[in-house]
């Protein structure tokens, strides 16, 4: 019994990361229509900009809250930058084009965004050492003692925080309106006088900010990062905004805490070693039963 | 060209170098090292600022010459009239570099490093023939081709360690592996769009080298297989000393010994096998499976109203195209005599893929000429092996975003209702 509570603070841990992800992929399904391949590479970049400020902050000796701020603030702006050109450089031209063409492009871009990380900061993993460190412990009776790091319950409030303010900037502001807007028709949107390219820009920078922070907090969380990361994490997040319906915002976040909490079930109970198996299974399982995931709406072909 | 105009885009570059600024200052300009203990940051202001101005420059040359209206680009007129001549030639080229791989190992100037280079142009020719089956004739984008490579190479490499069986044996044995292996997937998955099928197909190929890393009792794990068997010329194994009771293949044809023949029998099998994948690609078009093939990429919709099942039909295209690739597979097995998962990562179906699309998706030439610049461009920046990928994955925008069709766009229907009206 503990181990399983210990199994779902860790699991609902790192489902927050992968859901913060997923809002990513699922924002920008929703509005062109496209996988943008290349969002778990712009992650990657976001841990690496937070590994950048967290190693400069660190020597000038600043209070701690105030270089998490800090370095999240850094992260989000210049990994927005990335996720800003990354479409207006590959996807843009390709809007209108057949389907599978924006799709390879991001493929090219994931590739060069890979390798330009790590032509720049060299291809050995970067370690770090923990910034948050002690948690709380329950059940120190019993035999298995369950820890709650601080660094837990800081990524979780952290998630909860950031979706409150999401849903308000999706659901309330003008902003919010047109991005709806554009996913339901792009044309109707331009003849009302809306920008559909600045909206899907700010789509882009939205959805990027958002992995920069999953970026921050997987340097917090696990302390290595390389310049690999950004491909299975890119994966398990996609497989997660399929879970939860791609399109639907609640739904990539649902997705995401139960691809968390399917990953780490199956590490604790079943084997380590197949742990990425597991996430992709549930990718193939879930599109052949359920293709419009658990939130999503149906999709129908129109000839 | 007014005055204003020159202002506007001197302003624009300037916010071009603004946001190159924003991208290569923090990952380009603060490197990150380890020194004992913890990361340490290294500066190197000096190439982020030779990038920014690169990126200021290339911009403002790029409004220049797009506010004069030229916009047919340098590179899109090479591209269009490169297609021009190859599309009306196609036979003739076809002829010819046929001719010219026949005497290829015979040149004066063809060492051993041009027969290895041209072995491997030659296998990704074969699987990009193989995987133009699926995405060029059928347009199912396939992200994990190479997990049937790896179900033919390690399918080979087993049957023919443990069980002795000579190569002619086990090849199609490997083919009929990954054949059934692209049933085994296609049948569930068949029935998604274009490009959840993508990610499904890259998750297959995941799977599949997650099993092969972590599976010990058979497949050894990362450490891979060794000494896989050779392939012998009709029973002639290419050995200095042969064992008894048995003649090596210099002995029988009274030559002197040397390792170039076994390399050139291995050239003149992929060769061949590559030929023969062609050849029953281009028959397979005109047979009622692959006119379907075509049918069902242009509109599925119709397809159905026509009463043509769709997913049997994929079913097909997935099927023998997994066959080619545990074809070239095992002819990989049989080549490296080692193989281990390391060989099919991700980035290799990212090359075949990137092969048929560059091709012109369902181009047969296009693939060639694919193979032939990628893999060359490949081997002639061996020295800059890190940027290699940056350019490659660069490439593939580039050519997505001016030419999205491919350079030898081929999606002409092979028939059509009323003949070809030109």
């Amino acid at each position: 019994m503990e181990y399983f509570i210990q199994q779902l603070v860790n699991g609902i841990t790192l489902g927050s990361i992968y859901g913060l992800i997923a809002i990513g992929y699922t924002m920008v399904y929703g509005i062109i229509g496209m996988i943008n391949f290349a969002h778990g590479d712009i992650f990657m970049i976001g841990a690496f900009v937070a590994l950048i400020s967290f190693i400069i902050f660190g020597l000038t000796g600043v209070a701690l809250p105030i270089i998490l701020l800090l370095v999240l603030l850094i992260a989000m702006l210049f990994t927005a930058c990335y996720g800003w050109t990354v479409e207006k450089l590959a996807y843009k031209p390709l809007r209108g084009s057949f389907r599978l063409a924006p799709l390879i492009s991001a493929l090219g871009m994931s590739i060069v965004l890979q390798n330009y990380v790590q032509v720049a900061q060299g291809a050995r993993v970067k370690p770090m050492q923990p910034l948050i460190s002690g948690g709380l412990e329950f059940f120190k009776n019993s035999e298995f003692i369950v820890t709650v790091s601080y660094l837990q319950i800081f990524i979780v409030i952290l998630t909860i925080i950031l979706m409150g303010i999401f849903t308000y900037l999706i659901t309330k502001t003008d902003l919010g309106r047109a991005q709806r807007a554009c996913e339901q028709d792009r044309t109707m949107t331009a003849l009302l006088g809306i920008n559909v390219d600045r909206t899907i820009s700010i789509t882009f920078i939205i959805g990027s900010s958002l992995a920069s922070v999953a970026g921050m907090m997987f340097v917090l969380y696990y302390g290595v990062i390389d310049f690999y990361i950004g491909f299975l994490a890119g994966i398990k997040a996609f497989t997660a905004a399929v879970l939860g319906g791609i399109g639907s915002l609640p739904g990539a976040m649902l997705g995401g805490l139960l691809i968390g909490l399917i990953e780490t079930f199956w590490a604790g109970y079943v084997s380590l070693e197949y742990k990425d198996v597991a996430a992709f299974s549930v990718l193939i399982v879930v599109l052949i039963f359920f293709p419009t995931g658990f939130l999503g709406k149906p999709d129908i072909e129109k000839v | 060209m007014e005055k204003k105009d020159i202002i506007q885009s001197f302003k624009d570059s300037l916010f071009t170098g603004l946001i190159a600024l924003a991208l290569f200052g923090p990952i380009v300009g603060l490197r990150t090292a380890s020194k004992g203990e913890g990361l340490f940051i290294t500066p190197q202001w000096g190439v982020v600022f030779l990038l920014v101005g690169l990126c200021i420059i290339g911009r403002f040359l790029i409004n220049l010459n797009s506010a004069r209206k030229t916009e047919i680009t340098f590179f899109s007129k090479f591209t269009s009239k490169f297609s021009a001549i190859t599309e009306d030639k196609a036979k003739h080229f076809a002829i010819t570099a046929i001719l010219f791989a026949a005497v290829f190992p015979f040149l004066p100037f063809t060492d051993r490093y041009f027969m290895d280079v041209a072995i491997m142009i030659l296998t990704y020719i074969m699987l990009g023939w193989g995987l133009n089956i699926v995405v060029g004739l059928a347009g199912l984008l396939d992200l994990g081709y190479v997990a049937f490579y790896a179900v033919g190479a390690y399918s080979y490499a087993l049957i023919a360690t443990t069980f002795g069986w000579s190569f002619w044996i086990c090849l199609p044995l490997a083919g009929v592996f990954a054949a059934f292996f692209g049933i085994l997937l296609g049948f569930p998955v068949l029935r998604l769009r274009g490009d959840y099928l993508a990610i499904v197909t890259l998750g297959f190929g995941e799977i599949i080298r997650i099993i092969l890393i972590n599976w010990y009792e058979v497949t050894n794990g990362p450490d891979g297989i060794t000494g896989i068997p050779r392939p012998s010329f009709f029973g002639l194994p290419f050995k200095r000393s042969p064992d008894e009771g048995e003649t090596s293949f210099h002995l029988f044809f009274n030559l002197e010994y040397s390792t170039m023949h076994r390399i050139i029998f291995l050239y003149y099998l992929i060769l061949v096998l590559a030929l023969i994948t062609n050849y029953f690609t281009l028959k397979i078009r005109k047979l009622p499976v692959g006119r379907a093939w075509e049918a069902l990429r242009e509109d599925e919709i119709a397809c159905k109203s026509l009463g043509v099942n769709p997913t049997n039909t994929k079913l097909t295209a997935f099927a023998i195209g997994a066959m080619f690739g545990g074809f070239a597979g095992s002819f990989f097995a049989t080549r490296q005599a080692f193989i281990s998962p390391e060989s099919f990562t991700f980035i290799e179906s990212a090359i075949i893929v990137a092969i048929v699309v560059l091709g012109g998706m369902g181009s047969q030439t296009g693939v060639v000429l694919a193979s032939i610049f990628l893999i060359g461009i490949t081997e002639m920046f061996r020295d800059l092996e890190q940027y290699r990928m940056i350019a490659f994955g660069g490439a593939m925008v580039l050519i997505m975003v001016f030419k999205p069709k491919g350079i030898l766009a081929n999606r002409k229907p092979t028939i059509l209702m009323h003949g070809d009206k030109k």
